[in-house]
């Protein structure tokens, strides 16, 4: 029972990680598209639009990949989770169906016709497109946020006779202050993994002395596009995000910081090792009261440490949901840095002559991708011991009539399955990426 | 009572609906792997049957999600208990959506004989295997499941191919319901694909649905008399409510039909198979109605339209939006299908 249970963690983290690659590079993508587009439409821009079909080709092979991995992520609340889904489908359904219905209907509808129509719709419908598959997909972002949020932050519901989750408020569901922040937080990250790969294949190029135009183009597209998100991700989102880890979540506050013990004055850890059965953080590196400071904008604050609270309530893996958190807001600062330096090159006119910063930014590409993974493995291990925060264990509700033995074969399956599509869709990419922006 | 007892039938409607139109819609395209399969002799010809569904698919696919999204809320335990018992079968489904998707998407991206083949295999085996299994799904259905005290159950692929007993996905009357699919489905794709083809390819692909017509009408006749074995009292619920005779013998009318259809009428042709595959569904959902999933352990552990139906707030607000909601998409549906319709170009 036990060990089914990890196995059910781990396929669904395994599946999901592997699924949000893809979402969050064209939701960002889908905003340059879109702005590409919007700019051959109402400017006659020739250059913008031969920039929108060179990425709506990379884009269609990562929708794709979105779409076929994103399936069973629906398909994995019922066949991994099924206690759960049978407590809480009356709540979550509502959203999930929502994203069916209102959502990936509009996205596919004008997907097709972004992808096949170039040729076969008026510029007007595909400039028109290019919005709906946009706003098809960030509309399915706040979906499935909400899903998560009320994960996380348990709105809108009531307790009936026997025990059971019945949804009292949509209204407070779809508005679940946690969503809306969290919703915000995680767009911006995906517009940044979308600036950061159209800007690093800009700089590639640059450095290979190819498609200077273009490329031109896509470093100036990402740089702003890019800054804009890198600061807006810290501030306000993501503070506002770590408040409301704070005031609902505090263990898992405390786990993100490695506080085992509550401090006035706490202190921020920048590095450090946790050890869970020593309570205490090794090799720290810290700035004092900056926690304080940051969570309550007061310098002597109390801030609660893991002492506060039962070990029965303690996230599960302390460790891992500490260098998940450290990992994020590290490669956040990073990408703010290197942003505020291009667009400064930029202004001044010296980027696309300044081999340090052409190679820092095309080697920035995967670090976007990996800062958004460790965002959501922050918010979703901060969650545990919890499925629904407060009200279902994590252990409570798998699917206790599927076995060890078949989930280890679909564990595999996926593992399998998914390192195949990985070969393929680089390979393609890479095609793509030599074949270059102009016919 | 009697205004919540009617909203529970309507959620139940609307669910089977989405259900339906995904069988109708994806498959065409599921349909036209068998064609690509079977029918289509050179890479012309196969590029073509992919450009058939080209700006659909996608699409198509979204019906499940959103059926499966509105089962998730308006039935939830059917939605939790069905989704794990038929683990095995499930992940294959995936499996195969997953692999027919890339394969889609990916096989025109390159022009080698060492890369094109690989696809067209992987498109038509998924798209049959899908058929299949899709099928199975609906036998086990009809048949019923082990479901417990619980509202649990788990069925292993297969176990000795008896309809009672130790149950698996796979029995007799199960393989039966997958082939009746599987030629239903393919002929299915088979008067989409004639549509949108050129000749004399299209003759060819009109050829191979007059050769499956025999089959459908063996196996929807044999399939019958399964159903009849497998759940006795399936006469007896149609007795009931005489006007469900209506289903199973439009679904009949509908075959027959079809015959004179073939290379006379290509429109028809589509149209007839749309019914047939909409009335054996309604047919299906008649035979065990008010149950969604009938328990093969005890009458009391079936799962009915009233005992698993999503409390009556959720109903109430669900309509809010589901019923705007849908009317957008047959908006999408109709600017999308009238935006490529025609024959493709080659």
């Amino acid at each position: 029972m036990e060990s089914a249970l990890t196995l059910h963690r781990l396929q669904f983290a395994f599946t999901i990680t592997y699924h949000y690659i893809f979402p969050q590079l064209t939701m960002g993508l889908a905003l340059l598209i879109f702005y590409w587009k919007s700019r051959a439409w109402f400017l006659g821009d020739i250059q913008a639009n031969q920039c929108a079909r060179f990425w709506i080709k990379i884009f269609g092979l990562s929708f794709v990949m979105g779409v076929v991995t994103g399936i069973p992520m629906e398909f994995q609340f019922g066949t991994n989770w099924a206690r759960f889904s049978k407590a809480a489908g009356g709540v979550i359904g509502q959203t999930l169906a929502m994203e069916g219905v209102l959502s990936f209907f509009l996205e596919s509808t004008f997907l097709g016709l972004l992808v096949f129509g170039e040729k076969r719709v008026s510029p007007f419908l595909h400039w028109l497109s290019a919005g709906g598959v946009f706003a098809g997909s960030w509309l399915s972002g706040y979906f499935i946020t909400c899903t998560d949020a009320w994960m996380q932050h348990p709105v809108g519901y009531v307790l009936g006779p026997n025990q059971e989750i019945v949804l009292s408020s949509l209204t407070a569901l779809l508005f679940n202050p946690w969503a809306f922040w969290q919703y915000i937080h995680n767009m911006l990250g995906s517009v940044i993994t979308g600036a950061v790969t159209v800007s690093s294949a800009g700089a590639f190029y640059l450095i290979s002395g190819k498609h200077k135009l273009h490329a031109e183009e896509f470093l100036r597209t990402g740089i702003v596009f890019g800054l804009a998100a890198s600061a807006l991700v810290i501030f306000p989102s993501g503070d506002r995000q770590g408040q409301m880890v704070a005031k609902h979540q505090p263990a898992a506050l405390a786990a993100m910081e490695g506080l085992f013990h509550t401090e006035f004055g706490a202190p921020i850890a920048v590095m450090g090792q946790p050890d869970v059965e020593k309570q205490k953080l090794d090799n720290p590196l810290v700035i004092p009261h900056a926690l304080s400071l940051l969570t309550y904008k007061r310098w002597d604050a109390e801030v609660k440490g893991l002492d506060t609270f039962p070990r029965d309530q303690w996230p599960d893996n302390i460790a891992l949901l500490f260098y998940s958190f450290h990992i994020m807001i590290g490669l956040g600062t990073i990408f703010l840095a290197v942003h505020a330096l291009g667009a400064f090159a930029l202004w001044r006119g010296f980027l696309f002559q300044s081999k340090l910063l052409l190679w820092t930014l095309m080697v920035l590409l995967p670090f976007p991708f990996i800062a958004n993974t460790a965002g959501w493995m922050t918010a979703e291990l901060g969650r545990q011991p919890w499925l629904i925060y407060g009200l279902m264990r994590t252990a409570d509700g798998s699917s206790r009539n599927v076995s060890y033995g078949n989930t280890m074969f679909t564990l595999l399956g996926f593992l399998g399955l998914y390192g195949l599509l990985s070969i393929l869709y680089l390979f393609l990419i890479q095609r793509e990426v030599e074949h270059g922006p102009l016919e | 009572m009697g205004h919540s007892n009617n909203m529970e039938i309507l959620w139940y409607i609307l669910t089977l609906s989405l259900f339906t139109t995904y069988v109708v819609l994806d498959g065409f395209d599921l349909g036209a792997g068998l064609v690509h399969l079977f029918v289509a002799r050179n890479a012309g010809e196969r590029r073509q049957v992919l450009a058939a569904i080209g700006p659909y698919w996608d699409g198509n696919e979204v019906w499940l999600i959103a059926g499966g999204g509105t089962l998730y809320f308006a039935f939830p335990k059917v939605f939790a208990a069905s989704f794990s018992g038929f683990y095995l079968p499930l992940m294959l489904v995936l499996w195969c959506l997953t692999l027919r998707g890339i394969a889609i998407e990916f096989r025109n991206h390159i022009q080698h004989p060492a890369w094109t083949p690989a696809w067209d295999l992987a498109f038509g085996g998924s798209s049959v295997l899908l058929c299949i299994l899709f099928g199975a799904a609906a036998g086990n259905i009809i048949r019923g499941v082990p479901l417990d005290k619980d509202g649990e159950f788990f069925l292993p692929l297969w176990t000795d191919f008896s309809a009672r007993g130790e149950l698996g996905v796979l029995d007799w009357y199960t393989i039966l319901v997958a082939l009746l699919a599987l030629t239903a489905l393919g002929m299915h794709g088979a008067t989409w694909v004639a549509l949108k083809v050129p000749q004399p390819f299209a003759g060819r692909v009109t050829l191979f649905a007059r050769k499956l017509w025999p089959a459908l009408v063996l196996l929807a006749l044999t399939a019958t008399i399964g159903t009849s074995v497998v759940r006795p009292t399936a006469l007896e619920i149609f007795a009931d409510r005489p006007i469900t005779f209506l289903l199973p013998l439009g679904m009949l009318a509908s075959i027959l039909a079809l015959r004179p259809a073939f290379g006379a009428d290509g429109k028809r042709a589509f149209a007839l198979t749309s019914a047939i595959l909409v009335l054996m569904i309604a047919t299906a959902a008649a035979t065990i109605f008010p149950m969604l999933l009938p328990s093969t352990t005890a009458q009391q552990f079936s799962m009915t339209v009233a005992n698993s139906i999503t409390p009556a707030y959720g109903q109430t607000v669900g309509l809010m939006w589901w019923i705007p909601g849908m009317a957008l998409v047959v908006g999408y549906f109709v600017f999308l299908y009238r935006r490529f319709a025609g024959p493709i170009d080659s």
